[in-house]
């Protein structure tokens, strides 16, 4: 009898689910904007009752599911190349949802705070500098007596785009490192220790005297960890804060938006800085997709550009679009189609 | 259909099902592994270049083989005294005793213990332990993650021992015995000969197990793509590489990271197989 009233409910409750033929959306894609991702969803969905489902599944699976036709937006913290872009089954558009940053963090015991440039920044993840004692860093913070502490570099030992971000600024910087070690999600380390996602690498930096490596703005911001000011392209040294990185948007963003915001030329702006984006298809009628379905996904895309989803952003530590990015992402938004129409007003 | 005849077919079902499996894991490893394959050939197995970089793609699995074979036989090496004590201790010594209970009660839980317990135990108390006593600078490496992976095998390698330890006749002792022998005498002239192919074929096992462990390893080793240069070197291990780089590779590098699977898996294999063989020559 219990079996029997059991399979009654589940029956119920999976009509009922049936029954509301609402339009639910689905997402796929980084980690990185998570937490974003899901405090804002749940706000809509509070306000709207539009369902939405995001799995931080990875940038590569995101634009993988998105590639299949199995979602209705990817997201990912590294935009599409033109050779990528080719590949996808049609035209596919990037509308950036916020920023964050790459940040050094460092043991030294009673050392809040230390200043670094490019350079030096470069000789110490290529294993050049070796020791606090090296009068590089003796001549960039006069004031700090720095020990005879051997240099451990910590990188991500698993493939991210907080390692892509801060690759590609140390590629920009440094011809030496675009030679020898390049960008990516992984790249071939020549020193130092792997440790596992951002708290790997900070737990690893926390436990070892000596240690510097580099961890997401976001995760750093929420543990308050002590981190390196670094010299932009103007010659200033900038601590990396929330608006020094949502400054880093602030220079000229190509109407696309695809751009690394690293080594950005505005001059409050923090260099190791990037957007992330939610990936769409241009036209929005494939896979049997509805006009409401599409016109429900571009809303929500619309909704995360508004100050209600950009203040949201901020709560969980990462830094707010500057807008003129966001003027450039509803602009990019309303270019979307289905068949042919554009959607949104 | 009377019940024997559904039962047996049941059981052909199972065991077919078992076989489908294995075989279907062999073959999509093979097929995703085919672009590295066809990329790299035989020089994937002795090239020791792990380079993701867009535009100087280059993937060769020697220095992950290294380090998983550093690190496993390191604790092969740290686990076999430990391993062998205890079943002794076990099954000889303490035999049938509440002491011996208890031991091998504790011997059990370890193997159920999730590694990633053992990992986190590394890293906060082992490690750190490592650097205080001056052994290494940042107490990463091969000798770390194979102290570890010992601590982690012991229970594999133990409770085969027992068995094959108690499974001596009694006669056979007893005989030693009347003759005058001493129990460490009798250990070395009776018990071990007898129990010689359970003993190593435990190890064999054991080692087997220490192949494929990832977390805990990953979590100590270091991470750093080199083929290890000493006890306390960081390096790289096969298991370890596949978890931390499937999520966000694609193309020639996660064939690659594939091939590295299949790999494993066909050295798992192969050390499996050499302990059966071992138990049935030996026995």
């Amino acid at each position: 009898m219990k079996k029997i009233g059991l399979f009654l409910a589940f029956v119920l409750v999976s009509a009922a689910a049936f029954c509301q033929s609402e339009i639910s959306l689905s997402g796929a894609g980084a980690t990185f904007p998570l937490p974003f991702y899901n405090m804002a969803f749940e706000q809509y969905t509070k306000t709207t009752g539009q369902k939405i489902s995001y799995g931080g599944v990875g940038s590569g699976a995101g634009i993988k599911s998105l590639s299949d036709k199995v979602v209705d937006f990817g997201a990912s913290d590294a935009f599409l190349s033109d050779k990528e872009l080719s590949a996808m089954p049609a035209s596919v558009v990037h509308i950036p949802t916020c920023s964050g940053a790459v940040v050094v963090a460092f043991n030294l015991p009673g050392v809040e705070a230390i200043k670094l440039t490019p350079a030096v920044l470069v000789d110490i993840f290529m294993g050049k500098i070796k020791n606090w004692n090296n009068p590089a860093l003796k001549k960039l913070n006069p004031t700090i007596k720095f020990p005879n502490l051997e240099m451990t570099v910590v990188y991500r030992s698993d493939g991210s785009g907080t390692t892509n971000m801060f690759t590609d600024y140390l590629t920009k910087v440094s011809k030496e490192w675009a030679a020898k070690l390049g960008s990516g999600k992984t790249v071939n380390w020549l020193t130092g220790i792997g440790a596992k996602g951002n708290p790997g690498v900070a737990g690893t930096i926390s436990q070892t005297k000596g240690a510097i490596g580099y961890v997401g703005s976001e995760y750093s911001f929420a543990q308050k960890i002590a981190t390196a000011y670094i010299q932009n392209k103007s010659g200033k040294f900038i601590r990396p804060t929330m608006a020094s990185i949502s400054a880093a948007g602030k220079g000229t963003i190509p109407a696309d938006t695809r751009v690394m915001l690293t080594n950005s030329d505005a001059p409050i702006a923090y260099p190791i800085a990037g957007f992330t984006w939610i990936l769409l298809y241009k036209d929005q009628n494939y896979a049997n997709r509805s006009l409401a379905q599409a016109e429900a996904t571009l809303k929500l895309i619309d909704w995360m550009m508004s100050p209600d989803a950009q203040s949201i952003a901020g709560k969980v530590n990462y830094a707010p679009l500057p807008a003129p990015v966001v003027l450039k992402a509803k602009a990019i938004l309303r270019s979307v189609t289905y068949n042919g129409k554009p959607v949104l007003k | 259909m009377n019940s024997d005849k559904i039962l047996k077919y049941v059981l052909f079902f199972a065991s077919f099902l078992i076989l489908l499996i294995s075989g279907g894991m062999l073959y999509s490893l093979i097929q995703g592994s085919m672009l590295s394959m066809h990329h790299f050939g035989w020089k994937f197995l002795i090239s020791s270049e792990w380079n993701p970089t867009k535009g100087q793609e280059h993937y060769g699995a020697l220095l992950f083989i290294a380090g998983t074979l550093f690190t496993s036989i390191l604790a092969l090496i740290i686990a076999l005294p430990m391993a062998f004590s205890t079943s002794l201790f076990i099954g000889e010594y303490f035999r049938n005793t509440r002491m011996a209970s208890i031991v091998s009660t504790l011997v059990d839980l370890l193997a159920g213990i999730p590694s990633i317990i053992y990992g986190l135990w590394g890293f906060y108390i082992l490690r750190p332990f490592i650097v205080s006593i001056g052994l290494s600078a940042q107490g990463y490496g091969i000798f770390t993650a194979g102290l570890i992976l010992a601590i982690m095998i012991i229970p594999y390698a133990t409770s085969l021992s027992n068995t094959s330890i108690m499974m001596v006749p009694n006669e056979l002792k007893e005989a030693a015995y009347s003759l005058g022998a001493t129990r460490l005498e009798v250990i070395w002239n009776v018990i071990l000969p007898n129990a010689r192919s359970g003993i190593a074929a435990s190890y064999i096992l054991a080692f087997g197990r220490a192949l494929g462990e990832t977390l805990a390893v990953t979590m100590l080793i270091g991470n750093a793509n080199i083929i290890p240069t000493g006890l306390f070197s960081t390096g790289n291990t096969m298991a370890s590489v596949i978890a931390n780089q499937f999520g966000e590779a694609s193309g020639l590098q996660l064939s690659s990271l594939i091939e590295i699977g299949l790999l494993l898996f066909v050295i798992t294999t192969l050390i499996n197989a050499a302990g059966k063989f071992i138990i049935k020559k030996m026995a």
